[in-house]
């Protein structure tokens, strides 16, 4: 999916809005680079889709655990030792694909992401044509990332408008029966944490 | 008002000149309350910088894809973050 010019005008007129505050706030003795940036690089050091991808290989192994996950994900993703809490509250949720049923993620009104499980979010979660297509042609938006999914499977669309951040928890794929938990994890892809990829 | 999951819900249909987290599409529209969130500081409170906004409670909200985008919509469903303020009872 093609991210639309305007968007990348957007977020250029937005990254220069950042960079001139960030230079008054320095500029006025209140605010430190160095601190700022030490602070961005300790977030994301830890922000990776390696977390999500493991939480996803865990739920696939142990039922219990993907049952915590499905009824409090923030507690069941801590048992981990992953932190959804680093800046501010924020309510996790996961939400599991089944044959019936396919989740696809979206925050319609920005571009709200569960970063520290996924890592920096895609320029196309952030494009206006898929928060604002995905909504109302969920099942077109999703085959153009070349997922075709059966007529009986119904998709439901999470828009993120507020505290909580959502995972997907894609379908264990057959055959993989005998795969390790680090293999596991190896076969989820960041699409298929969002609900654009089948796994 | 405290609404409970199974609850039928219709949103605002506003005009928001301000800040808000219901978005257009979902204006004026009926759903159901799958869940229970917790309350939260209004956004629409704590976007102007009071360090004391009210806290909210904060529902999933579920709507069918005819309730959104028409009769002839099947799909899909959409399930929203709304804050209770948003929300008025439906029959």
């Amino acid at each position: 999916m093609s991210v639309h010019a305007s968007d990348h005008e957007a977020s250029a007129a937005a990254s220069n809005r950042v960079k001139r505050l960030v230079a008054e706030l320095e500029r006025r003795g209140i605010l430190e680079e160095r601190v700022l940036d030490g602070i961005v690089e300790d977030f994301l050091l830890h922000a990776s889709p390696a977390n999500g991808k493991r939480v996803v290989a865990r739920a696939w192994l142990d039922a219990a655990f993907k049952k915590r996950l499905l009824d409090d994900a923030g507690a069941a993703v801590a048992e981990l030792g992953i932190d959804m809490s680093h800046w501010a509250p924020v309510e996790l949720r996961a939400v599991a694909n089944t044959p019936r049923q396919h989740n696809v993620i979206v925050c319609t009104l920005c571009s709200c992401y569960p970063i520290a499980l996924l890592g920096p979010s895609p320029a196309w979660y952030k494009s206006e044509a898929y928060r604002s297509r995905v909504v109302r042609d969920a099942r077109g938006v999703l085959a153009e990332f070349g997922l075709q999914l059966p007529p009986e499977t119904k998709i439901i669309v999470w828009d993120s408008t507020a505290e909580a951040r959502y995972i997907v928890v894609p379908q264990r794929p057959p055959g993989t029966e005998r795969l390790s938990e680090d293999h596991l994890a190896e076969l989820v892809t960041r699409n298929g944490l969002i609900g654009t990829a089948a796994v | 008002m405290r609404f409970d999951v199974g609850d039928r819900v219709r949103t605002q249909n506003r005009n928001s000149l301000g800040h808000t987290r219901l978005p257009a599409y979902l204006r004026g529209r009926d759903g159901e309350i799958v869940r229970r969130l917790g309350a939260f500081p209004l956004p629409d409170v704590r976007v102007s910088g009071s360090a004391d906004a009210p806290k909210e409670e904060l529902y999933t909200v579920r709507f069918a894809a005819a309730a959104v985008w028409g009769e002839t919509a099947q799909e899909p469903d959409v399930c929203a973050d709304l804050f209770a303020p948003y929300l008025e009872r439906a029959e």
